[in-house]
């Protein structure tokens, strides 16, 4: 066993590209924990999406043994957290772990919105923060500059900011003895009954749910008959061990030890992340203060391209359930897309993240709708209905208002972006609230505005007009009633349920018009004139007609070739058979996919 | 409403034998044409008098290669520009076939003619050789339409070549509408024109953009395509003038005086047999269809060493329904027959008859708007029996 006054647990704080995986391998690295030859660039980002798009998404541990110059030898457990906004919770749990957290920040680029929203969070969490500047390396690297800025931000010197570069090594030996000398080891008592914390778990198929725990009192051991403390489920220890970063069977985990805990229990939804695990007998009388458990904010319908891939479908998401307890959904019908599922994320990446793996690990072909939030519908009886879907929406004739969620947005840029920013927010509705200087170059901007107006594409927008430099971070800052209207679209009087959307009053217009326009574009002539409609309660707002089809024959037979005229009529007939009946209008599939993805 | 023409006219093309014979040289080749067709510039095309020497030679040899059949009741050669290898050429593929199958008193013998080539000799040797029917590739009365289309006649040539022809044959006239540059006006004077010469037969065909041609390849670069809505204008235009003309509309885009409607048209869409002769001809016999190579070295060689140049057969699947598909494009209709009720009860044929697009009376289907006659077989098509 490792004394808890030789533990230290923390975690990286970083940006994406910051570089944090460079600076975990080269910390495993340099003590040995992973030899050179053996390294894998990113050891800690285990699947393939991680690796590819350079983030984290899931937390991972790994346990490194480190001499220090007092000769003394220490345990140091890096406890990874994700970089991106939709993944806050995610970096929350990992904060429960730790006692310290690095602060880790591009010497080129500066401290980004996210990265402190979460030192926020670590400060706030009572961790010890050690800032940290990477890429000193880099050309234009302003070590000076950034440095002030954290300063600016966190308080302290500029001596406690230390100066590494991942890449080349620099500085790293320094960063080992700072997190040993500055970051307080873990304070926990061996006599008391155990308490482990459950900051993430994952389904393996051969060993079902492996937790990821940090032990706070007591002691773990093999074979110890447990109780998860919020859920009651008894299961005893099988397995436990460490990762170094492979696994390492270990018999015992002590006061301060991070590390893995297999129970043979099957059912991921049983052991909830945040939990506490206790001993059987004796059993703590408190569990850890836990965490809360993460929250859909967008909502969208998935449905398989081809009707028959349903059922494919709900298994791929029941799997993908197994490691990622934030994703949730329901089965729904649509008229145009047939049978699918309403899904919540937590944001738009993570969106994107689970139909990429749905069609790239599960093969699948998939529509997406246009993402939306959850409403909150007030009738006129006084109860309130939630709506995540514009089918939900109560009638008109008792539906009395609809609040929707907004949200806390912080902005991190370089002064000269602020007038397009403003510009940008006041378009999607937000209010102005804090500015700061963070130094006369970088600001820091406050503003409320209505998660509904930044699901869709403003994190782009953003990007584009601050040519990349702005970034950004939001939490949730409750519901507000909003003069928010359902747009529905009219096939030949009938509504199409896929493209129904629930929009501000003031965008309801554009939207109609450009779905009309579309659709007028993407539906093949009919026998008869079809009127496309967009409609605020019934009200139309936009119109466009597709003329009837007036010619659909093949002019002449060329030299009695029958096979080929009846070719071209089977394959017309092919086309006929995918077609969705919208009333008494035929629609391919296609249209409707094309319609949802323009905006993609 | 389209008024019905001759069932009897149906019921006798069932039972017609034809034979179509294909004549694949051209002096230029059209940018929407994408017949088996050999062209001056064309590899093969070198020795152009002497490829045409063994092209005819094997078609003869074809002829003989067919199984005994007949007498032929009607007999079209096509192209590709028939009129192009003269008319003793012609007169003797005329005799070897009647020397092998025989024809039918009163036999329809049917020549397409291109307006350039319209001499006295020519004519009078047709005339010798027992064509009674001429089919003259016009287009158009418009010149800057003909240039467009690639033709190498005027519009003023065309007018003395029908004059020329009316006075022996039976003569159709064939315009192509619907072509980019051609504006309405352009194809109303093209009718007037047409209709004054008081031709037996019209065949008034949209131009239509066929993979590979010039013209696709133009349109697929952004070029200008054929509009179906003009197309449509100026279809409607035709219709309403035939009528006036004593033309009486017989099929999707053709129209005759009485007698005078075109019996190998006729047995195609009747689902009648007939035999097809030359590079990428089409035959239906015995309940089989086949079609013949379109490369003219293959059709040469197969042919020399003792074999039919096939490029594929097949025996007709569903010829019930095929009957249907086929009739359909008459404007008498077909006789729906054991396919009466699940036509009545068919819900697509249901939203065709209540747009009007089709009838169902005395026992027949009939499309009233020929414009819309694919989407009516796309629906005959998933008719349940």
């Amino acid at each position: 066993m490792t004394d808890a006054a030789r533990i230290r647990n923390f975690c990286i704080i970083a940006h994406i590209d910051h570089g944090k995986s460079t600076l975990a391998d080269r910390l495993l690295e340099v003590t040995g924990a992973v030899e050179a030859r053996a390294m894998r660039d990113q050891v800690l980002d285990t699947m393939d999406l991680e690796r590819e798009r350079g983030i984290t998404i899931k937390a991972n541990s790994v346990s490194i043994r480190y001499t220090a110059p007092d000769g003394n030898e220490y345990l140091l457990n890096l406890i990874d957290t994700p970089g991106h906004v939709d993944f806050t919770y995610e970096v929350s749990r990992s904060l429960a772990a730790c006692e310290g957290a690095l602060l880790l920040v591009d010497a080129a680029q500066g401290i980004e919105a996210q990265t402190l929203a979460n030192a926020y969070l670590a400060i706030e969490s009572g961790l010890e923060v050690i800032p940290v500047i990477n890429k000193i390396d880099l050309p234009a690297a302003d070590p000076h500059r950034v440095s002030a800025e954290l300063v600016g931000v966190l308080g302290g010197s500029v001596e406690d900011v230390l100066a590494v570069s991942a890449k080349t090594g620099a500085g790293v030996s320094e960063l080992l003895d700072a997190i040993v000398t500055r970051l307080p080891p873990p304070q926990g008592d061996r006599e008391q009954p155990l308490r482990a914390l459950v900051f993430d778990s994952y389904y393996d198929t051969y060993r079902g749910v492996v937790c990821h725990i940090r032990v706070v009192d007591g002691t773990l051991s093999t074979g110890d008959e447990l109780r998860f403390m919020a859920s009651g489920l008894q299961a005893d220890a099988d397995e436990i061990g460490i990762h170094r970063p492979q696994v390492t069977e270990v018999k015992r985990l002590h006061v301060g030890e991070v590390g893995y805990l297999i129970t043979g229990v099957k059912e991921i939804d049983l052991i909830r992340v945040g939990d506490t695990v206790t001993a059987a007998r004796p059993s703590a009388d408190e569990p850890l203060p836990g965490y809360s458990e993460p929250k859909p904010m967008v909502f969208s319908g998935l449905f398989p391209t081809d009707g028959d891939d349903f059922e494919r479908l709900r298994d791929a998401l029941d799997k993908l359930r197994l490691n990622d307890s934030a994703l949730v959904y329901r089965a729904e019908t649509s008229r145009a897309l047939g049978f699918g599922f309403r899904v919540g994320f937590l944001g738009l990446l993570h969106m994107e993240i689970v139909r990429e793996r749905l069609e790239r690990e599960y093969d699948l072909d998939l529509v997406t709708t246009a993402p939306s939030v959850e409403y909150e519908a007030h009738t006129s009886d006084g109860t309130t209905v939630t709506v995540n879907s514009p089918q939900e929406l109560p009638d008109r004739a008792v539906l009395e208002s609809i609040a929707e969620p907004f949200v806390k947005l912080m902005i991190i840029t370089p002064a000269e972006f602020v007038g397009t920013i403003m510009e940008l927010v006041q378009q999607r509705r937000g209010a102005m609230g804090e500015m700061t200087y963070l130094s006369p170059a970088r600001v820091e901007l406050h503003y409320t505005i209505p998660l509904a107006e930044i699901v869709f594409d403003f994190f782009d927008q953003l990007k584009s007009r601050t040519k990349g430099y702005a970034s950004m971070d939001y939490e949730p800052a409750g519901y507000q009633v909003s003069d928010l209207v359902r747009v529905d679209v009219l096939l030949n009087g009938v509504a199409v349920d896929a493209f129904s959307t629930i929009v501000h009053r003031d965008k309801a217009y554009h939207y109609g018009r450009q779905m009309v326009i579309r659709l007028k574009e993407l539906i093949p002539r009919q026998l008869f004139d079809v009127p496309v409609q967009a409609a605020i309660a019934g009200r139309i707002i936009a119109r466009e007609t597709i003329k009837a089809k007036r010619k659909d024959v093949t002019a002449k037979c060329y030299g009695g070739d029958i096979t080929r005229k009846r070719k071209l009529l089977e394959r017309q007939k092919e086309g006929k058979r995918r077609m969705k009946m919208v009333g008494a209008v035929e629609v391919p599939q296609e249209a409707f996919i094309s319609a949802l993805r323009i905006d993609e | 409403m389209l008024a019905p023409d001759s069932y009897e006219l149906a019921a006798l093309a069932a039972r017609w034998r034809s034979a179509y014979v294909h004549i694949p040289f051209c002096r230029r080749r059209c940018p929407y044409c994408d017949f088996a067709v050999v062209a001056p510039g064309d590899a093969v095309a070198a020795d152009i008098g002497g490829l045409t020497d063994r092209y005819l030679a094997a078609l003869h040899d074809e002829v003989e290669m067919e199984a005994a059949w007949g007498p032929l009741d009607a007999v079209n050669f096509g192209g590709g520009t028939p009129s192009a290898i003269g008319a003793p050429a012609i007169a003797s593929l005329i005799g070897r076939l009647g020397d092998r199958f025989g024809l039918a008193p009163e036999a329809e013998v049917s020549v397409e003619v291109n307006p350039e080539d319209v001499t006295a000799p020519l004519l009078e040797g047709l005339r010798a050789a027992g064509v009674t029917r001429l089919s003259l590739g016009v287009q158009s009365f418009d010149d800057a339409v003909l240039r467009y289309l690639g033709r190498l006649h005027t519009s003023a040539q065309a007018e003395a070549a029908l004059d020329a022809c009316l006075s022996h044959f039976s003569v159709s006239l064939d315009l192509i509408f619907g072509s980019p540059p051609e504006s309405l006006e352009s194809w109303q004077t093209t009718v007037q024109r047409a209709l004054a010469a008081e031709p037996h037969h019209v065949s008034a065909y949209a131009l239509t953009v066929e993979t590979g041609t010039e013209l696709w390849k133009s349109v697929r670069n952004g070029g200008a395509a054929p509009d179906p809505d003009d197309q449509a204008d100026k279809y409607e235009i035709m219709q309403a003038a035939a009528g006036g003309a004593g033309l009486v509309q017989y099929e999707v885009s053709n129209y005759a005086r009485p007698g005078h409607a075109c019996r190998y048209n006729l047995a195609t869409w009747g689902q009648g047999e007939y035999l097809g002769f030359g590079l990428g001809a089409h035959g239906h016999r015995d309940g089989v269809r086949r079609r013949n190579v379109r490369s003219i070295t293959a059709y040469i060689e197969t042919t020399a060493a003792g074999r039919r140049p096939e490029a594929g057969r097949a025996i007709v699947p569903d010829p019930e329904r095929e009957r249907l598909i086929l009739g359909l494009r008459r404007v008498c209709g077909v006789e729906l027959g054991p396919w009466m009720q699940s036509a009545l009860a068919d819900p697509g044929m249901g939203r065709l008859m209540a747009a009007g697009v089709v009838e169902i009376a005395a026992g027949r289907l009939r499309v009233l708007q020929p414009l819309l006659a694919d989407e009516v077989g796309v629906t005959v098509l998933s008719l349940s029996l």
